[in-house]
Formats: C-alpha cells, structure tokens, sequence
C-alpha cells in the first residue's frame, strides 16, 4: 500500500515539475522528459508489472493534459514500462551506466514514435530538422537530469525495499 | 505467497489487456469526442496543484520585480509618459473618427459587426510538457462559463483558441502550435490567407503565413494581419501580428511569408478568454434574420 502511494506521488511530481519549473528551465525551448525517467527507472527497478502500472498511470496523466487523443501516450508509455521491467534481472542498483543507456534508449523510442505518428502521419516530413533540433537535445539534457533524478528515486525505492523486508520478517 | 504468484496472470497477458483498454480509448474518444469522467477526476487533483506552484512562481516574479532600480523605474516612468501622451492624441482622433463611423454605419443600416467582445481573465498554470507542441492550461473552466472554441488573447494579440474543458481548468492551444491553422487577412487590404504554426518555427516565435493571393495589392513588410471574417472558429479582426517577410511563391499566383505575432509566447502568464464563440454569432444573426 504505501509502495503504492509513493509512486504515485512520484509520478504526480514529475508531472508538475515537467509542466510548470521546467518550462522555466528549458534550453533552446527544449526540456527534458522526466515521465521517461520515473517510467523506466521504475520499470526495471520493480520488474514488467510495476513498469507497466506506472507507464499507464504516467501515459494517462500525459493524455489527459497535455494529449490530442486519450490512450495514445498512455500506449506508449505503458509498452516503455513493460520494455524496461524485462530488464529486471539484469539490474544492479550500484551501476549507473546500465540505467542511463536503458533511459536513453526508452526516450528514443517515445520521441521516434511521437515523430511517425504525430508529425509523419499529417505529411510532415522534417525528420533531420526533428532529430537535430528536438530528439537528439532532449536527449541531451533528459540524460543530464536523469544524474540527478535517479539518485533519488534509487534512494526511495531502497528505503521503500529496507522497510518491506523489515515488515515482512516481523511477521515470520 | 508462492500460491498467490502462481495464479497471477502473466504480465505479457496483462500488457496485451492495457493495450487493448488504450485501443480502446482512443476509439471511444474517436466517436465521443469527450474524455468524460476522467477530466473531472484530473480537475480536482492535478489542476489544485498546478495551481499551487504556478502561484508561488508568480509571487517569486513579483519579489524580484520589486528590486528594480529607480533608475530603471524613471526611464521606464519617461517612456511610458510619452507613449501616454502620443495615444491621447491618437486617441481624440480615433475618437472623432469613431463618432463619424457610428453616424455613417446608421445612414446605412449597418451592424456594428465587431464591438467590444467580452472577456474574462485567466492565469496560466501549466504548459505542454512535450517539446512536440504548444499549448497551456489555464485556471478557467466550465464552472466559470468557459467552453470549446472560444478565442483566447494577450494584450492585444490572439493567443489561441480553447480545445478542452474541464470544470475547473482549460487547454488552449497557442497559435504558434504545429496543428494550427488560421484563416486571416491582411488588414489593409483584406486579402485572405491562411496562418499555420509549424515546429521549426515555433522555437522564434514566429508564424508562416500562405496562400495570400498575388494580386495588384501592394503588401509590405509591417503591415498587420488579423483573423478573418470567413473563419468558422476564430471571430473577426482580431490582432495576430505584423508580417516580417513576404516574397511571391514559385507558381506566381500566391503570396507567403512569416509573422511576428503580437504575443511573446514564452512568457504568457495572463490571458483574457473571449467569452463568445464565432458559432455563437453566427446563430445569433440568423436568428435576427429570421425574425425581420
């Protein structure tokens, strides 16, 4: 219960963050994604379900202020979530490289997807101009946040771990 | 707890059921047009948040407003006295103008088609948190009269144009916006074209402008646009911005170019909400038609 009221605040403050400091803070009117950040930090932390439940609820909240059509960010996010949780296994909370490579090619994926089907699909085809002057610096500076941000959703996690473990053991 | 873990359904199944659900949903929006109960949900937990940080931003704003220099303050004060002084004269002038225009409009039976539209003021909470596109929430929403389609402005200039209520907030999609698409005219001749935001422009601020007939008219740079009367979602005469470049197209028949728009969209934080749409009038006037 409480793991599950954490995420959701999480989540719910990356949504804010994202709409209304980072406004402020974007470079070039880019800023960085952080719903990709919590999604797949969360996903290959807590395996393919707790990836999803987060990909869905972040996809959702996404669809509901800032989306055209209800359920497609929610698509894309909750596949990112599953994507990241089959990763599970290989996830070592002292290594940071892994994370980083797995969140970057997560934001990848959401920018590639977004370009074909909300861009390419009207009959826009500006693929180098998007690449270059969206993808690649959001990249760029999702990367540099995720320095920070992860560390903290690391950190809540490990403690949200300790205290089950705790509880768990009281009981046996 | 193994037992439990073993009759849990495999969380591919589960991936394949979420995206049936958003499938879904998409089609259900496709059909209703509506997000439904999920707009009110999201009204009364994000938007009393967004709300929060947006205020506390805006108060910060202020603090450091109040640390301007006095010096800043007087030239700011002379400059602003002198621009007073030119708009009083322009104004007297206008004035009579305006007195001879309603004498004239009455000798002729015309309607006044353009009067003061009425207006509500909003704060912007929160933008579009995707680098794709341009739009913002504002604080306003149905519980204060606000509804689809209404025209959204900043000082002078159109802004854009409501896309979806919620009871307590709305989004409205900035003019500037890659799936925006306006049809203006050109004020000193009333020439039409159509005003498309696009991405690559968004980043200056600025809009491309098509279409515009390439006709005897002579049309140059920092003439004004506004919106056009043949709009079915915009009303008319509203300011959008000044053209910055202009040069004929390569089949000789049209015109474009770019705009600089009245509104500097990186720091909106008040807008006025048009509180009548172009629908609205038009049922009005036909209405009036029939009765006469």
């Amino acid at each position: 219960m409480k793991r599950k009221i954490v995420t959701v605040i999480l989540i719910a403050a990356a949504f804010l963050l994202q709409s209304t400091v980072f406004g402020r803070l974007a470079f070039a009117n880019i800023r960085p994604n952080l719903m990709i950040v919590v999604t797949a930090s969360l996903g290959f932390m807590r395996g393919e379900r707790g990836g999803m439940a987060v990909g869905f609820l972040s996809g959702l909240l996404i669809d509901l202020f800032w989306g055209g059509l209800l359920g497609f960010y929610t698509l894309i996010y909750t596949v990112i979530g599953y994507l990241n949780g089959t990763f599970h296994r290989m996830f070592f909370d002292d290594d940071i490289k892994f994370p980083l490579i797995l969140i970057g090619i997560s934001d990848l994926i959401y920018s590639f997807v977004g370009y074909m089907c909300l861009f390419m699909l009207r009959g826009k085809f500006i693929f180098t101009y998007f690449l270059g002057h969206v993808i690649l610096p959001e990249l760029v500076y999702t990367i540099l946040v995720t320095l920070v941000l992860y560390q903290i959703i690391l950190h809540v996690n490990r403690r949200l771990e300790a205290e089950e473990q705790r509880s768990a053991s009281r009981f046996v | 707890m193994k037992i439990k873990n073993q009759n849990r359904i495999p969380s591919k199944y589960v991936l394949l059921i979420l995206i049936i659900i958003c499938g879904m949903l998409m089609g259900a929006e496709l059909f209703t047009g509506g997000h439904g109960p999920l707009n009110l949900i999201g009204s009364y937990t994000i938007i009393p948040m967004q709300n929060g940080i947006s205020s506390i931003g805006r108060w910060m704003g202020d603090l450091t407003d109040n640390f301007k220099t006095l010096d800043e303050l007087k030239t700011e004060n002379e400059t602003l006295q002198s621009r007073l002084d030119e708009m009083t004269i322009d104004n007297t002038r206008l004035r009579q103008e305006q007195y001879e225009l309603e004498r004239l409009q009455e000798l002729y039976k015309l309607d006044q088609n353009y009067a003061d539209y009425e207006k509500v003021g909003a704060h912007v909470i929160a933008n579009n948190g995707t680098n794709w596109f341009n739009s913002f929430t504002i604080d306003k929403g149905s519980n204060d009269g606000i509804r689809e389609d209404m025209n959204v402005l900043a000082g002078s200039g159109l802004v854009g144009i409501v896309t979806e209520v919620g009871p307590a907030y709305a989004q409205v999609r900035a003019v500037i916006d890659d799936e925006s698409n306006i049809s203006a005219m050109v004020l000193s001749t009333s020439d039409l074209c159509m005003v498309r935001g696009d991405l690559k422009l968004m980043n200056d601020g600025r809009i491309r402008f098509e279409k515009l007939p390439n006709n005897d008219n002579k049309i140059e740079v920092g003439e004004q646009v506004v919106t056009s009367h043949i709009s079915s979602k915009f009303l008319q005469g509203i300011f959008i911005g000044y053209i910055s470049e202009i040069e004929v197209d390569s089949n000789n028949l049209t015109r474009s170019g770019y705009i600089t728009p009245a509104v500097d969209f990186n720091n909106l934080q008040e807008v006025l909400v048009i509180i009548s749409t172009k629908q609205d009038l038009v049922n009005d006037s036909s209405k009036d038609g029939k009765e006469e």
